[in-house]
């Protein structure tokens, strides 16, 4: 009996145990609120590296932006270059020679002076050094020397003319720092806190999937941030994240579904935000698969390798539709390669959706229907085609079953198969598809994207390391994409990316249909406003920049619900302890009235 | 007549404690060869599975071909298999499992961080289900059909069956601003033993709970279903004969004769408490084994896939082993078999 009773009271004490820290914890983030301005930021991918020359994922580039400021910037308004740690520079008449004059006076956090010899001793790492190229190499890949005459002038000497020299995403690191640590790049974690950088942020605190922790840098060239406090606490899923930011645990959510941001919608305290997406959703058509050496590969339908079919296939593509249907209307019809928030390069060009055209189409190049309706191919052989998506986007099912339903009323039957995304890759990667679907993230620089679909993205003769998005291999096309690339003109730069996406569309290997909105939510009983980008109807996170977490504007009145938490806590033990003594109480005389009862 | 008998009874006491040793060494020498098989395995059963590591590292990140090929030779995956696999084997022998693709740590130091919030999770959760699971059963087996019975079994059953994932998202949801909705600890927490101590538990009541209210009727069920196995018998009977109270007849006869099936469960239910258990822990994002597991499968992370392999296969064999081993101590039938 008296083992039974100590089970009990332990039984009770840890119910206790679990029970009482629930105050300090409601009243933890609120007081720490009180006394410092902290933004607190749901981040729902995982962080993985905060190493800069080894950081390949979103949240830990963004990271990194808050933390290292650039040779030059993104604005906040329209994503054009703007200055980072250079404040001007200039490109010699011979278009090979860049001159970039570091601003005199900045602080690394750590107070010692900022110079144009970090910025040369970061790109000559990377020259240098492969592990330091791992991130961020295609940036300097072109580079042929890189000094520092002195504190405040940096001269890069590219090898061939090179238009991107203000869109190096390159985060500077402060070489008294890194020196010493060259030779264990790969291993090495950047995690000695504080970390020194030069950014609005400093890194103070990390723990792997659990939180990430930045405190103002009061040292940061354009001065100090409105906020003193980033904290991005890891969600590893969107719904709970949502849940959070009803509940006021975090101020600031991201990448939330349709389904979510509806539910947020109207919420008291609560400010969503709809913003336009710089991600591109389309259609890959199989050209006829082949790597580097023009071996083809993959099983691809080579009727697909004719332009006429594969332009009639976008023709019968209605973007409209799918983003009403698909999307739930988060999302804008798609056209062009690049989207339109990046108004200066994209075509902006609209494709009409007609099927009577898209028969003649086929028609005219000589795709014969059969008895059944169904088209034949120029071997006379019934056409239908594959098309694979992933099963862990939402949108690929009903994309899929529409555009099912549109290429059947051109006599061409379609099998669609969703697999997992890993599964995807590799199909894609080795041409084993007829159409698909795929996506891509576009910088303010169009150059990634372009590089896509040009011949050297092919995979090499073993079928790796191919960067292409749709195997597309075409002279025209890439001579254009050479030419924007060493155009210093932008002007003539613009007409040239312009040609090169129109060349694209006339390839048809591409279909771009959708560019989804990005969808956050704030909590504004606690911030006012948020610095978007572009501005207007921008996003607050995964910015091309710092801007939105550097110019969060806290709310005016407190917001605090002042609870005390010593006070709650020593009033929660005590009503525990009570409870449990009468429960322990009850539980020993019932059991001592029930043994009275059998003895 | 006790000459008679005590070689008897001294020959058997030989015998058994050989068989002892046999029968330790046996089952030793199993786990020693699944523990070697699942080492062999660990590497190659991950390679078969789509998904190329490299394209999944640098997805949506602008590269070129050549930084491809350089990140491949850079984690060694343009070596030959049969090279890889020494190399993962000459690692495993020296203790090193090798370096994280994504979080570029070593798999080892990344495992550790992991385990002791699993331990703590799944651990006190399953303490917590064994203890309410094994008292709601000998309660409700004891009285059979009685209204507390049919209660508590069927809202066992209930939990049971609801999928974890909702009811960790409802609890979520309807406890409000109670409980913190993710992590372990919050970095707001000030320094000390006592509040972190605090902080700690407050982050690990709801996810707790939720495996608690998942599992426990798994307790439950056994431990009421051998405890009716044992009603009829014999010596229970015997037992009250004697005189005996209900209630030391149920504790000290009935129960110990019951308890055996559910010791085999729970040592079976603590091997996989390394594992840990997915769906929570990404319900609450808490930061354990089965959270890594699957962020490692996620990310085709191919060293960290076969470390947290190893480990949680190793962490199942051991406790089979100890399972196995304690039986024999508890069970005079293994003992003579």
């Amino acid at each position: 009996m008296r083992m039974r009773r100590i089970g009990v009271c332990l039984a009770v004490a840890a119910c206790a145990a679990l029970g009482t820290p629930a105050v300090t914890g409601v009243g933890a983030p609120q007081a720490h609120a009180a006394d410092s301005k902290v933004l607190r930021v749901a981040v729902t991918t995982a962080v993985a590296s905060l190493n800069p020359f080894l950081a390949y994922h979103q949240a830990d580039t963004e990271i990194g932006r808050m933390m290292y400021e650039f040779l030059t910037a993104y604005d906040q308004t329209d994503q054009h270059p703007v200055p980072g740690l250079a404040e001007s520079w200039q490109v010699g008449t011979d278009k090979l020679t860049w001159t970039f004059k570091i601003r005199q006076g900045m602080k690394w956090s750590d107070d010692k002076p900022i110079t144009a010899k970090d910025v040369a001793f970061t790109y000559n790492l990377m020259l240098t050094n492969a592990v330091a190229r791992t991130a961020n190499g295609n940036f300097v890949s072109n580079f042929d020397t890189v000094t520092a005459p002195d504190d405040t002038t940096l001269v890069v000497r590219t090898k061939q003319p090179q238009a991107t020299m203000l869109a190096l995403d390159v985060p500077i690191v402060p070489e008294h720092v890194w020196a010493s640590k060259v030779d264990k790049l790969v291993n090495y974690t950047n995690l000695d806190f504080p970390v020194v950088g030069s950014g609005p942020f400093t890194l103070v605190d990390y723990k792997p999937d659990q939180y990430v922790k930045l405190k103002a840098n009061p040292n940061f060239w354009r001065g100090k941030a409105t906020v003193d406090e980033v904290d991005f606490y890891h969600y590893d899923n969107t719904d709970a994240a949502a849940q959070a930011l009803i509940k006021g645990d975090v101020d600031l959510v991201s990448k939330l579904t349709a389904a979510q941001f509806d539910t947020l919608k109207g919420k008291d305290g609560i400010t969503t935000n709809k913003a336009v997406g710089r991600r591109f959703n389309d259609l890959i058509i199989n050209p006829g698969a082949q790597t580097n050496t023009r071996q083809p590969i993959g099983d691809g339908n080579p009727a697909l390798r004719d332009v006429k079919l594969r332009q009639a296939i976008a023709q019968a593509i209605d973007a409209k539709t799918l983003v009403d249907k698909s999307y739930g209307g988060y999302a804008e019809p798609g056209s062009s390669y690049i989207p339109p928030v990046f108004s200066k390069w994209s075509t902006n060009q609209q494709r009409t959706f007609d099927l009577a055209a898209a028969n003649r189409t086929l028609d005219e190049a000589g795709y014969r229907k059969g008895p059944d309706g169904k088209r034949l191919d120029k071997e006379g052989k019934p056409l239908t085609l594959r098309l694979i998506g992933d099963s862990g986007q939402p949108t690929d099912n009903p994309n899929g079953q529409y555009l099912k339903s549109w290429l059947g009323q051109l006599g061409i039957p379609v099998d669609v198969q969703l697999v997992s995304g890993d599964k995807l890759g590799d199909v894609t990667t080795a041409g084993n598809y007829d159409l698909s679907f795929s996506t891509w993230g576009v910088n303010p620089d169009p150059d990634a994207v372009l590089t896509l679909q040009t011949c050297a993205a092919l995979p090499d003769a073993e079928g790796k390391s191919g960067t292409t998005e749709t195997f597309t291999c075409d002279e025209q096309y890439d001579q254009l994409y050479k030419a924007q690339l060493s155009e210093l003109d932008e002007g003539k730069r613009v007409q040239e990316v312009k040609q090169a996406q129109q060349r694209l569309a006339e390839l048809a290997t591409s279909v771009t249909f959708a560019y989804p909105d990005q969808l956050e939510a704030y909590r504004s009983d606690r911030f006012s406003s948020f610095a978007v980008q572009p501005n207007p109807g921008g996003v607050i996170t995964g910015q091309n920049g710092y801007w939105g977490y550097y110019k969060a504007v806290p709310a005016a009145a407190g917001t605090s619900s002042g609870v005390t938490p010593t006070g709650l806590v020593i009033g929660i033990v005590v009503a525990v302890v009570v409870v449990a003594g009468v429960v322990l109480l009850v539980v020993s005389r019932r059991r001592k009235s029930t043994a009275d009862e059998r003895e | 007549m006790t000459n008679a008998l005590s070689p008897e009874v001294v020959e058997p006491t030989r015998g058994a404690g050989r068989g002892t040793l046999r029968y330790v060494a046996t089952k030793v020498g199993g786990a020693l060869v699944s523990l070697v098989l699942v080492v062999v395995l660990g590497f190659f059963l991950f390679r078969v599975l789509p998904g190329d590591p490299v394209k999944t590292i640098t997805r949506d990140a602008p590269v070129d071909p050549a930084r491809l090929a350089e990140l491949r030779a850079q984690l060694g995956l343009d070596d030959p298999l049969p090279v890889q696999f020494l190399r993962y084997l000459g690692g495993l022998l020296r203790g090193d499992l090798g370096q994280s693709y994504n979080y570029r740590q070593p798999v080892l130091d990344l495992i550790l961080d992991r385990v002791g919030p699993t331990l703590l999770l799944v651990g006190t959760a399953t303490v917590i289900a064994a203890a309410l699971g094994l008292w709601l059963g000998v309660r409700g087996g004891w009285r059979r059909g009685s209204r507390f019975d049919r209660a508590s079994t069927g809202i066992a059953l209930l939990l049971w069956s609801a999928p974890t994932f909702w009811l960790g998202m409802v609890l979520l949801t309807v406890t409000g601003t109670l409980f913190p909705s993710q992590g372990i600890i919050d970095p707001a927490t000030p320094p000390g033993l006592l509040p972190q101590a605090l902080d700690l538990l407050h982050h690990l009541a709801l996810p707790c709970l939720t495996l608690v209210a998942v599992i426990y009727a798994q307790y439950l069920l056994v431990m009421r279903s051998s405890l009716l196995e044992e009603m009829n018998a014999d010596y229970l009977t015997t037992a009250r004969a004697k005189g005996l109270r209900d209630d030391l007849v149920r504790r000290r006869h009935a129960v110990p004769n019951a308890l055996l099936p559910t010791v085999t469960l729970i040592f079976l239910n603590l091997g996989m408490v390394v594992s840990g258990a997915v769906t929570v822990e990404t319900v609450f994002s808490w930061p354990g084994l089965g959270q890594l597991t699957f962020k490692a499968i996620n990310s085709r992370d191919l060293p960290l896939l076969q470390g947290t392999f190893i480990v949680l296969a190793g962490a199942v064999l051991v406790m089979n082993l100890v399972a196995d081993l304690l039986y024999r101590v508890i069970d005079p039938r293994v003992r003579a078999a």
